[in-house]
């Protein structure tokens, strides 16, 4: 079905860009999950010569948000977003690329999938690969192969993005539930969607740095008072806890 | 976008098939073409055969071409498929309006077989444009100009060639040349104001709209995601500089629209040999223009992924 339906449930990740440390571990475990899964293999050539290149379900992309004193170091995993309008799906001739109805993961069928690249060009967010060796586009699969895996513990059915990440930055659920832990972290940090603009509708949502000590904060901490002012002491630190 | 060679000839090519397709269908429907039936088979089977070329091509940019007829099957939602299904079903009428034209038939039924013909051609050629101006995140390629320009330059490419068979075959028709001059005029207007489209406007995707993070001020990369080049960036990363685009627009005016305005201009000027010189020049270099004008909505068109690999804007 290559046409908008609405899923029942809307399966997806919520990703913490202030716990988010950078360690890429998220990246590895996707690329050997899915490298002996699914999707294996995933291509990576030259792996230890010049220009190595591969296709990676996972990337981690660090932004510096703001200027001088009050910016801020934002490390930034992206992965496909299971979007509830992905043209991605929209675009595909063969009906190759769909969204699951019964949980809305997006996917690429690779038995019938002709590479013929146009969905990564309808993906704004750059979700989808071409796997040379194969011919096909390869993406996230939200690791279908463990979530509903019945030969895994039911505490490793989780995608082995989330199940890795040592900030616990990765979080993992229906986003169609509001009682769901992810709909509550959603609407505890104001969670947002990636250019909104767009109209995707993605179903990821992100959770935005939290405005930290001094170091978030837009305002300049109170300048310290003279100390040939002649207030009491006990009134300066006074004023200076209420002005903060 | 990297400006992959396969599509750029099927383009190319298949547009001056399907503007040769069309108008051999209107005029000869009008009366306006001679009735020599070889020059009709001829003509036709010239823009068949630039047309499969071109389609033929473009399964060259397929990562699994043995697998290319199910791409007819999603017609219901993928331009992309609308345009494989589209430029099979010309085959039809083309095929029709060859074998009535060649079998001297009766004016109605080689007129009806040839303005389905022309319709099918022109349905083609927009489900062609439509596969790109419905991508989102290609601003350059979301809007209006991009269909309109791909009509004007499949109708101009298909007057050029129509006017040097013409006169290939002894058959001038004065007319033709004016509507060639005219067709090649408006294709010039619409393809400046498509680029002037892309020169002076911006995509409302930002690095702030893409990461959320527009809040605390400007959004720039820090650090990329991996140090060498992948997919995305091989395929959407392609950048070309202002100055080499604007070279390229002057060469792609010069050989797709002056010259041949030009030799068309002159084939209603000069007779016999010089005309027919003349004419038969336009088409290669009416070609060769459109490469590169082909090239460089490729190489100029930005993708939104690139903000997230640095770039400012899209």
């Amino acid at each position: 079905m290559t046409s908008y339906l609405v899923s029942r449930k809307k399966l997806g990740l919520v990703i913490d860009l202030d716990t988010c440390v950078g360690c890429h571990a998220c990246a590895v475990n996707c690329k050997e999950w899915n490298t002996g899964g699914h999707s294996a293999p995933l291509p990576d050539h030259n792996p230890y010569a010049a220009h190595t290149s591969g296709v990676w379900f996972n990337r981690i992309h660090t932004f510096e948000a703001g200027e001088g004193e009050s910016s801020r170091t934002v490390h930034f995993p992206k992965s496909c977003l299971h979007c509830e309008q992905p043209a991605c799906v929209e675009v595909c001739p063969t009906g190759a690329s769909y969204k699951r109805e019964e949980d809305g993961i997006v996917l690429v069928n690779a038995d019938t999938c002709i590479g013929c690249k146009l969905c990564s060009w309808a993906c704004p967010y750059g979700a989808r690969e071409f796997d040379d060796d194969a011919g096909v586009m390869k993406k996230c699969t939200l690791c279908i192969d463990r979530i509903y895996n019945e030969n895994l513990a039911e505490a490793e059915r989780i995608p082995a993005c989330v199940a890795t990440c040592p900030a616990q930055a990765r979080h993992f659920g229906d986003l169609a539930d509001p009682a769901s832990e992810v709909s509550m972290l959603v609407a505890a940090r104001g969670g947002y969607d990636l250019m909104p603009e767009l109209g995707y509708k993605p179903v990821n949502k992100y959770l935005p740095p939290r405005a930290g000590r001094g170091g978030g904060s837009a305002a300049a901490p109170p300048p310290l008072p003279a100390a040939e002012n002649g207030v009491h002491p006990v009134l300066r630190w006074l004023d200076r806890v209420l002005s903060r | 976008m990297h400006p992959a060679l396969s599509v750029i000839v099927f383009t190319t090519a298949s547009g001056a098939g399907y503007g040769l397709l069309a108008l051999l269908g209107l005029l000869s429907s009008a009366s306006w073409l001679p009735a020599d039936r070889w020059l009709g088979v001829s003509a036709i089977a010239i823009a068949l055969t630039l047309i499969t070329g071109g389609l033929l091509a473009s399964t060259a940019h397929l990562g699994r071409p043995e697998r290319a007829w199910r791409a007819f099957s999603q017609w219901r939602s993928s331009w992309l498929s609308r345009e494989g299904v589209m430029s099979l079903l010309s085959y039809v009428p083309a095929l029709a309006f060859a074998g009535l034209w060649f079998a001297g038939s009766g004016g109605a039924a080689v007129a009806v077989a040839g303005l389905a013909t022309t319709l099918l051609a022109i349905a083609t050629v927009y489900c062609t444009a439509m596969i790109y101006a419905s991508l989102k995140p290609i601003h350059q390629w979301h809007n209006a100009w991009v269909p309109a320009g791909y009509l004007a330059l499949s109708l101009m490419s298909g007057a050029v060639w129509l006017n040097a068979l013409l006169l290939t075959w002894g058959a001038q028709r004065p007319a033709i040349a004016v509507l060639a001059a005219a067709a090649i005029v408006l294709a010039w207007w619409v393809k400046l104001r498509a680029w002037r489209y892309v020169d002076t406007t911006r995509s409302p995707s930002t690095p702030e709209s893409a990461t959320g993070l527009g809040s605390r001020g400007k959004v720039r990369l820090f650090e990329a995601p991996h140090t060498e080049d992948n997919y995305l960036l091989q395929e959407m990363g392609y950048r070309i500089a202002r100055k080499h685009a604007a070279k390229l627009r002057r060469i792609a005016v010069a050989l797709a629209f002056v010259a041949p305005l030009v030799l068309t201009v002159l084939t209603l000027a000069v007779d016999g040999a010089a005309a027919f010189v003349a004419a038969a020049l336009a088409v290669p270099l009416v070609m060769i223009g459109l490469l590169v004008e082909r090239w460089l909505f490729f190489a100029e068109a930005k993708h939104t992924v690139t903000l997230y690999y640095g770039a400012e804007t899209v």
